[in-house]
């Protein structure tokens, strides 16, 4: 037995706990340290500690290792403050402490504080704060202090949002994501708050000990979902997502969208769990919601051209396939079907855990992209190969692993998906799950073409604009980053089995079925066929590669226009634009975001120059909320003469009010 | 003694009348200063006598009797305000409002869940009919010294109130409070000043200038 701290550290809860403290604090020196630079070169040596000490102590709770409780003495009247970690914790910390870490070390190359003074200990101290909130989020036992924890995030993620406040469109986005996330957290008191009646209790209740007949479990059930699937992104409660994601620092964007998101989906996971079952209407209700996500989500991205935006709206489609999957083990659960239950759970962990790796990947490679080019817009840019060479082949590693397609890791996902959907189409009586297989290949074709569009006017074509012929490749700590998370993302696809084991204990104790049971319903799956072709694959394509570089090598290389079928000028903008290539899949499938044209009439002959400007709308936002909101406005606006400026009326406000409490206690 | 307490408590209820009624501020002040003398006292006659308590006691005569009511005067002095107190409702109905409410304040504390030895009592009704009182001061009154006058004539209120609810002397509660009652006279004494200068008058309700719209 060594000293305390030791002890605490040896323990796997314990050094999870320890992990977070070191986040939360590991930007407060440098808001004493003078020098500019020396707090964020502090702020991720602690991220990287804190991070190798985190995920060992996840890594060994996903093994197995059983973890204490921790109980922190605090003052509130809401029962005992409680810490502990189990298999569903962990799987979401891992991402989180991965991603904190690329993210923090790419920050200090993205925000150097030498040139950033005013704002870089704002970004370094909040950064800890958000990423320590969100594992403070997993780790709590209670839900009055998940609610602080869940508050803490809110608010330290809108500040890191907020950090370009003098742009007019960060102060948009920061005041949508504001009002969503509370409006949000108000229906998660809501649940709260129900389950304390139920329970008696603010702690967690055991594991399927609420009983999930009658109103009040469907009053609970709906707000768990919608109030953190509002965090989540899950259309339609997805309207502050873009902007939010869009506005942020990239690596503020790489944290949020790639560990903030699933923090909400962990929070309807860990609701789900505390009911005796799911019932069968909320199953369909989630599987049904995701679907709807995931096609408009990439439809919504697909037409995008703010590159970040694109993302982002990507951001929504995997969501909607995690939420797809989630869907599916819920009406599992429901019809006490075991393979559903173990496919979808699966194939969701899979994808979240996957989409925590390439999306943050695609983020921070955004974020070069855009300090090399001084612009967000998809279509200023192009030729991006040449100048930054390594950028664009981490970028190509990202896109090929979000569109799910061989050797990366997104494949391994969607195969469980499409496996659970085929499987209930061939045996089930009413087979209208299998209609998901078909949903999911439209959704990943749209993502294909997005990709497409996405990386061949960043990084391939002429340069569009001077700005774009003359970027500049990113410095180490931006690019190590993006490397550690691409090869991640490799391996996920090499090592298939490995991938699978990581999650199967997850699955495993949160269907409550057995590890063998989970092992032998998923050994026909020929995981490691996956991964042996997914290898010759990469062989094959290095191979390829390198026979063409040898015989390029020897040879002189001309550079040459396009030919332009005569037309004697060409520049540049005449290449393929971003909306061009997204017309058709945007066209068709628009229907949450249909871009207003704004189209000059053309004349007969000798047409005069025109405009074609397409403006995107937000359609749920523009549309729908801003008015209703309007008209909320307006209805209310008698109470503003309330506020009049008359001191003596306020008095008497105060003295109504006491006169009218004395009246009542008198009735 | 608890039957002179009460008699002194009526004197208290009397000078309401009296600051609801008049029309000049320098007998106004002077009303206020009176009955923070009549407070001071009351504490004196429900407990044993102790050197703690004779001190105390003196403290409280000296900030309700002497140095507040002289501060406001300087106030009035200093900001050369007229000596009127200029209502928003006239000194009548002021007046009829003030009885109705005394006597409401009776009604209701005869349903307040009070321990049975206070019941008897007029600490509750001389209580809250102060705190009214001090209410309808600063509702019905324009200028800031009134406004500050209405405050201390709530706080008297709240003192009665706190001179009941603990057997052990609350005096260390009521010296905060009395602290804090300073600082808002400080406070109050800058604003009117600001009040004065920016809009060479007093009235607060040229505030609203300031609103919001």
């Amino acid at each position: 037995m060594g000293p305390a701290w030791l002890d605490c550290i040896n323990d796997p809860v314990g050094s999870l706990v320890a992990a977070m403290v070191l986040l939360a604090f590991s930007g407060v020196p440098g808001l004493l340290i003078r020098q500019p630079g020396g707090g964020q070169r502090f702020a991720v040596i602690v991220t990287l500690v804190a991070t190798l000490l985190g995920s060992a102590g996840a890594v060994r709770i996903l093994a197995g290792a059983g973890g204490s409780r921790y109980l922190v003495a605090w003052p509130l009247p809401f029962d005992r403050c409680e810490l502990a970690a189990d298999h569903l914790s962990a799987l979401f910390l891992l991402p989180l402490l991965l991603v904190t870490a690329c993210c923090a070390l790419y920050g200090r190359a993205y925000l150097p504080a030498e040139q950033h003074p005013a704002t870089e200990k704002r970004v370094t101290l909040f950064l800890g704060l958000l990423s320590a909130s969100m594992a403070l989020v997993l780790l709590a036992r209670n839900g009055v202090l998940l609610l602080l924890a869940w508050e803490l995030m809110a608010l330290s993620s809108w500040m890191l949002l907020a950090t370009n406040l003098r742009d007019r469109q960060v102060q948009r986005a920061g005041t949508v994501y504001l009002l969503a996330t509370h409006t949000g957290t108000m229906v998660l008191y809501l649940f709260f708050s129900l389950l304390q009646t139920r329970t008696g209790s603010f702690l967690f209740p055991v594991e399927h000990s609420i009983s999930s007949q009658g109103g009040i479990a469907v009053i609970m059930l709906l707000a768990a979902l919608i109030g953190f699937g509002a965090k989540a992104g899950i259309m339609p409660l997805h309207i502050w997502l873009p902007g939010a994601h869009a506005n942020a620092p990239s690596h503020v964007s790489a944290l949020m969208s790639g560990i903030m998101l699933k923090v909400g989906l962990y929070g309807i996971l860990r609701a789900v769990s505390f009911f005796q079952a799911v019932p069968l209407w909320f199953g369909w209700l989630v599987l049904v919601l995701g679907g709807g996500s995931a096609v408009a989500g990439i439809a919504l991205a697909s037409s995008q051209r703010d590159l970040k935006r694109l993302l982002a709206c990507s951001s929504i489609e995997n969501i909607g396939i995690i939420v797809l999957g989630l869907g599916i083990a819920f009406v599992g659960m429901a019809s006490t079907n075991q393979l559903l239950i173990v496919f979808g759970l699966i194939g969701a962990f899979l994808h979240l855990v996957n989409h925590a790796l390439f999306k943050p990947l695609l983020f921070l490679g955004s974020g070069v992209i855009i300090h090399a080019t001084g612009t967000r817009q998809i279509d200023q840019m192009g030729g991006l190969s040449r100048p930054l060479p390594r950028t664009s082949l981490l970028f190509l590693a990202g896109s090929l692993a979000i569109c799910g397609l061989p050797p990366f890791n997104g494949f391994v996902g969607e195969l469980f998906l499409y496996l659970a959907a085929f499987q209930e189409g061939m045996h089930a009586p009413l087979p209208f799950m299998a209609f998901t297989a078909p949903l999911l290949a439209l959704v990943g074709g749209i993502a294909v073409i997005t990709f497409v569009k996405l990386y061949g006017l960043l990084f391939l074509g002429a340069p569009r604009t001077p700005e774009a012929a003359h970027g500049h490749e990113a410095p180490a700590a931006m690019l190590v980053p993006m490397a550690v998370l691409a090869g991640f993302c490799l391996l996920g696809g090499l090592a298939a089995p490995l991938l699978a084991r990581l999650v199967m204990p997850v699955v495993s104790t949160y269907s409550g079925l057995g590890q063998t049971l989970v092992m032998g319903l998923v050994a026909p799956v020929p995981l490691r066929t996956v991964s042996i072709m997914n290898g010759l694959l990469l062989g094959g394509i290095l191979l390829i590669w390198l026979i063409w570089h040898q015989l390029v090598s020897h040879r002189p290389v001309v550079s040459a226009d396009t030919w332009g079928c005569g037309f004697l000028a060409p520049t540049a903008r005449m290449q393929y634009t971003g909306s061009a290539f997204a017309e058709l899949s945007g066209s068709i499938f628009n229907t949450s975001a249909i871009p207003s044209v704004r189209l000059a009439a053309l004349q007969p002959l000798f047409a005069a120059p025109s405009l074609f400007c397409p403006a995107l709308t937000e359609r749920i936002l523009d549309r729908l909320l801003l008015p209703v909101m309007t008209g909320v406005d307006w209805c209310f606006s008698w109470l503003r003469r309330m506020q009049n400026g008359h001191l003596y009326l306020y008095m008497l406000y105060i003295f109504v009010t006491l006169f009218a409490l004395m009246v009542w206690s008198y009735i | 003694m608890i039957t002179f307490a009460d008699q002194l408590l009526v004197l208290v209820m009397l000078i309401n009348f009296i600051m609801l009624g008049t029309s000049r501020l320098a007998f106004a002040i002077r009303a206020v200063a009176v009955q923070g003398v009549v407070l001071g006292i009351i504490p004196g006659l429900l407990h044993q006598f102790s050197g703690h308590l004779l001190m105390i006691t003196a403290s409280i005569i000296l900030a309700k009797g002497v140095v507040i009511p002289w501060m406001i005067n300087d106030a009035v002095r200093k900001a050369q305000i007229r000596r009127e107190v200029e209502p928003f409702i006239d000194y009548v109905p002021t007046l009829l409002l003030g009885a109705v409410f005394t006597a409401l304040a009776f009604v209701f504390a005869q349903r307040l869940p009070l321990a049975p030895e206070h019941r008897e009592l007029l600490f509750v009704p001389a209580s809250i009919a102060t705190l009214m009182t001090g209410f309808l001061i600063l509702t019905t009154r324009r200028k800031a010294i009134s406004q500050v006058i209405g405050y201390l004539v709530l706080e008297n209120g709240i003192f009665i109130f706190g001179l009941l609810l603990t057997d052990a002397m609350p005096f260390m509660v009521e010296a905060g409070a009395l602290l804090d009652l300073l600082v808002g006279i400080f406070v109050m004494g800058i604003v009117i000043n600001h009040i004065n200068r920016e809009f060479s008058s007093v009235d607060t309700s040229r505030l609203q200038a300031l609103r919001e719209e």
